[in-house]
């Protein structure tokens, strides 16, 4: 495991370096949003906010939030010089209609075939799927951004128990373990990340990996 | 021209067992002083169409804790735990409807769409007791439109004519259930000359708007 960075500042850089230059992008609530802090100062990235934003800034400096400017949970946010409104079917349409590049966003499961679930635990929590099965099944590359297990259990598993997202594979999971790839012969463990084992993923991984016979160490700086 | 009316005016006009779509996400650019009138007045059995309910007792969340709601389609309850809490004691039923699928429903609605196909949701519960349908060698999913008796909404600027103008993303499903209801209320941070929105700037046409409601009084 890597000495100075949390598991958290580990997936967020890791997944910054999958965006690069004039990639129309939604970073998902939580964990991914983090994946901005990490974009070189000199890159335009247009991140979409799905409740109607391209262009979303950093958080307003308190005291200055605009009550009719805000993310996809509901915080107050700024748009950046160039930024567009959109209505809610514009906002899906991008998303559906194949203009998003990428989407990021959290998991609860994936399975062997790099299905996502990650909207629903039945019976506990049904907090709805809100843009997630949209962004999921619409985006050109879907990147979950997920902590390898919680606390323990399984995350990464032959089939998820939980409904499923979509039915369409994901295509990259990154944890703070390791960097995997959904292929058509199964999950491809592509990097580690520094001081992780292959031993420790897969002690960590219940679905079967590939191991990519280019696997190498993930470059965090 | 259109007189603005005093907000529980025009809520007097929803029957009980009414559907409604509520403009909205997560309170941003809904219509809470038309909400608040709502509660006041009592109204029940009503169908809420939104994106989500609010938090709880604020925005649509406060339809949910009077418990003048009997059922929900929306795309997102996570941020309302009441929402949730009744949905499991069965004192409401929610149907949860991805978010895109939600706005494109609606918008079949109000563009005269029989309907629309979508892969969102294929293969998932979202699929359940719905149709399948093969268009060019591809499965798609058929999802129908979703009509609503009155659409309650929020816009930045209304002129007397009724057009409306939104601010940044308070916008969100506004415009779009403008369009897909039998009658449409408008409330709006204020109500200018008609003239003062230019017709650049008018997002929906004050023609398909039936009330707006009035702005409460600031000079006294």
């Amino acid at each position: 495991m890597h000495t100075t960075l949390n598991p958290n500042e580990i997936i967020s850089r890791r997944v910054a370096q999958e965006l690069s230059d004039g990639m129309l992008v939604n970073l998902g609530i939580g964990l991914p949003t983090q994946v901005a802090n990490y974009l070189p100062k000199d890159m335009t990235v247009f991140l979409q906010s799905e409740n109607g934003l391209i262009g979303l800034g950093t958080r307003p400096p308190e005291g200055m939030e605009d009550e009719d400017l805000t993310d996809a949970g509901g915080a107050p946010v700024t748009a950046i010089p160039g930024a567009a409104r959109l209505d809610s079917v514009f906002s899906f349409g991008l998303i559906r209609g194949g203009h998003l590049d990428m989407t990021v966003l959290g998991g609860l499961q994936v399975d062997s075939c790099g299905r996502l679930a990650n909207w629903m635990i039945p019976g506990k929590m049904a907090p709805g799927m809100g843009g997630a099965m949209d962004l999921v099944s619409g985006a050109k590359r879907v990147i979950v951004a997920m902590q390898h297990t919680a606390k323990g259990t399984h995350k990464i598993l032959n089939e998820c128990t939980l409904p499923l997202t979509s039915q369409r594979a994901v295509s990259l999971i990154v944890t703070e373990l390791a960097v995997i790839e959904p292929t058509e012969n199964g999950l491809l463990l592509k990097e580690l990340a520094p001081g992780v084992s292959v031993e420790t993923v897969i002690a960590a991984t219940t679905a079967p990996l590939i191991i990519s016979d280019r696997l190498s160490v993930m470059k965090l700086d | 021209m259109k007189k603005a009316l005093p907000v529980d005016v025009v809520v007097e006009m929803i029957e009980p067992g009414s559907i409604l779509m509520i403009g909205g996400f997560m309170g941003i650019g809904s219509p809470h002083r038309i909400i608040d009138a709502l509660v006041e007045a009592g109204t029940q059995d009503l169908t809420v169409i939104a994106n989500d309910t609010g938090k709880t007792n604020y925005g649509i969340g406060r339809l949910i804790n009077s418990g003048q709601i009997k059922h929900v389609i929306a795309s997102h309850i996570g941020l309302n735990p009441e929402t949730q809490a009744k949905m499991f004691s069965g004192e409401i039923t929610v149907d949860l409807v991805p978010q895109g699928n939600l706005a494109e429903r609606i918008r079949a609605a109000g563009y005269g769409l029989g309907g629309v196909l979508v892969k969102t949701g294929m293969g998932t519960l979202v699929e359940e007791s719905k149709q399948r349908v093969h268009v060019n060698g591809e499965d798609w999913l058929l999802e129908l439109p979703l009509f609503a008796d009155y659409a309650l909404i929020h816009a930045h600027q209304a002129d007397y004519l009724g057009n409306l103008a939104y601010q940044l993303t308070a916008t969100n499903f506004n415009p779009v259930m403008a369009m897909a209801a039998k009658k449409v209320f408008c409330e709006t941070n204020e109500i200018v000359p008609v003239g003062m929105i230019t017709p650049n700037e008018v997002i929906t046409p004050g023609a398909i708007i039936t009330e707006l409601v009035a702005m409460p009084h600031r000079h006294h």
